[in-house]
């Protein structure tokens, strides 16, 4: 399509993090963007688990971190291993992270977003808010040329269109990227936001200022398969957990109760114990990696962000707003240039997949790909969080007149009294090392 | 010295989070009170009952994370749109085709998350 034809050159659909980095990307390279948000403002339908890492923004917005409504820097990360009785967890503090440039920081979705895409509006986007794509327009020969929304004469052309329209992504759908669904690269997050004063979650979590914590927790999801966290915000507190989405039904066991199980646990419940409910919230994601990945390019558009499954869910590592930012970055330069040649059929975006795959987004997922499943797996879930409590509490405890027993017998026994296979055990062990080594 | 076997620890959960405290005193209606939503008064997901009728796994009911999945005495279905996160679970789970025709509500509508 030629420019005289089209109402725009770029429309993004999707005002998320990938949507609002695409826009100000093609915007500040001088093109006609429009981005279609479907909630009464960017960032209104967006909820994760509680922690961006900004980094990429480096590159977009220098010294963001003295703009970008934070509600504390991370300083401590912890990853914690529940069973029903014990609690061992991994504590890390670095006094760097909580000074410029940062690291990972806490912060409300709808703030957030709702920020950088005001940065694509200052680069000259136009965001349109409380609009719904409801489908694609293509040409004769399929190439997409805009999209369809829901307001009178709302269809709106395009030289590329840019879906950064969510995990469920129609628009990736429609245009045939992905191959098929399946539930099983799904997890379900559930969150309770609780308020509490400033000075009681410093003191609980033991930390000062705008100093925030981080905690991941396995063995914290019953009998479904997923992983729990808490964050700090400034006054109040996110707890939630993550869920496979097919282990839901056949558990029998509802999201909201696992939440209420995990506040119960006696390693948890000092830290949360009278926080008010200001909001519970849900959302869907995509947690498969490399697994799941659609085709990443179409004749006219793109995909990015959770859109294109990009989300890192690799148990010690979970990350999805970075590889959105980074993905939409891509996807507007592709566009950018696309443009510029004259070629915006599927040969004249390929380079997103070289953009992708050149840097962390896919580098990441790939060194990354078994990790999704081995953290999800069984095993992981229900056998070694007991056995590795066991063999610790067994160190610990004196046990006099009793000598202490050598750790390789206490791993031997530990590792038979739960149940673990020793071959599925080194297997495992080796996935993990080959995954995070 | 206490040990967990693992199938106990599986099924630990279920008894003790039926139980009226694990709730903390806040009934599900409050819950779902403390989210935001615009509401729109034509459904954005239609469910089609008597295709319900024939399933037997109805995973829906449990996975919906705002309880919008109700099953009727006659072995149907009811659901409610109006406190919809509009996550995607319902559809993702449901292994009756035709069963659940999911949309977003209309621009502007819906879930509302909420800001500092």
């Amino acid at each position: 399509m030629s420019a005289s034809t089209t109402d725009v050159d770029v429309i993004v659909v999707g005002g998320g993090p990938a949507g609002a980095c695409a826009a100000l990307v093609a915007a500040r390279a001088g093109l006609s963007v429009v981005l279609l948000e479907r909630g009464p403002f960017p960032g209104s339908k967006n909820m994760y688990g509680g922690v961006v890492y900004p980094r990429i923004l480096d590159q977009l917005i220098p010294e963001w971190w003295l703009e970008a409504p934070v509600q504390r820097w991370v300083t401590r990360r912890s990853t914690m291993l529940l069973t029903d009785t014990q609690a061992l967890t991994v504590d890390f503090r670095s006094e760097a992270w909580g000074k410029p440039p940062h690291n990972g920081a806490t912060a409300y979705r709808p703030d957030f977003d709702h920020w950088l895409a005001g940065h694509a509006e200052a680069a000259g986007a136009q965001i349109i808010t409380s609009t719904t794509v409801t489908g694609l327009i293509r040409d004769a020969q399929g190439a997409v040329i805009g999209v369809r929304t829901d307001r009178p004469d709302g269809d709106l052309t395009a030289r590329v269109v840019i879906a950064c329209d969510g995990v469920n992504s129609f628009l990736a759908k429609e245009a045939g990227l992905y191959e098929h669904t399946d539930a099983k690269h799904f997890t379900l997050g559930v969150k309770e936001t609780l308020a509490l004063p400033k000075e009681v979650i410093d003191e609980r979590f033991g930390v000062r200022g705008r100093d925030g914590v981080d905690i991941e927790i396995i063995g914290a999801t019953g009998g479904v398969n997923g992983g729990g966290f808490i964050y700090t915000n400034l006054e109040t507190i996110a707890v939630g957990v993550v869920l496979k989405i097919t282990k839901l039904g056949a558990q029998q066991q509802r999201p909201e109760q696992i939440i209420a199980a995990l506040k119960q646990h006696p390693a948890i419940a000092p830290l949360v114990q009278d926080g008010e409910l200001k909001e519970y919230s849900a959302h869907l994601i995509p947690e498969a990696g490399l697994k799941m990945m659609p085709k990443m390019t179409t004749a006219g558009m793109l995909v990015a962000g959770d859109a294109a499954a990009l989300c890192l869910a690799a148990g010690i590592w979970l990350e999805g707003v970075n590889f959105a930012m980074a993905s939409g970055m891509y996807a507007g330069e592709t566009a950018v240039e696309a443009i510029a040649g004259g070629d915006t059929t599927a040969t004249g975006l390929a380079d997103y997949q070289r953009r992708l795959s050149d840097t962390f987004v896919l580098k990441d997922h790939r060194k990354l790909r078994r990790a999704p499943e081995l953290v999800l797996s069984d095993r992981v879930q229900h056998l070694y969080p007991t056995m590795v409590a066991n063999v610790v509490e067994r160190m610990f405890r004196v046990d006099n007149p009793n000598p202490k027993p050598g750790v390789r017998r206490i791993l031997a026994q530990e590792r038979k009294r739960a149940g673990v296979r020793r071959r599925d055990l080194l297997r495992d062990g080796w996935t993990g090392f080959r995954s995070f080594g | 010295m206490s040990t967990v076997n693992p199938a106990e620890h599986v099924s630990a959960h279920p008894a003790e989070i039926l139980a009226p405290a694990a709730w903390g005193g806040l009934s599900f209606q409050e819950r779902m009170a403390t989210a935001e939503f615009r509401i729109h008064h034509q459904a954005h997901i239609v469910v089609d009952g008597s295709v319900c009728e024939g399933c037997s796994t109805r995973e829906c009911i449990v996975a919906c994370p705002a309880n919008l999945f109700v099953p009727t005495s006659d072995g149907g279905l009811v659901f409610n749109h109006e406190q919809c996160f509009e996550c995607g679970t319902c559809y993702l789970v449901c292994n009756k085709e035709g069963a659940i025709s999911w949309n977003y509500p209309e621009g502007g509508h819906g879930v509302v998350f909420r800001r500092t």
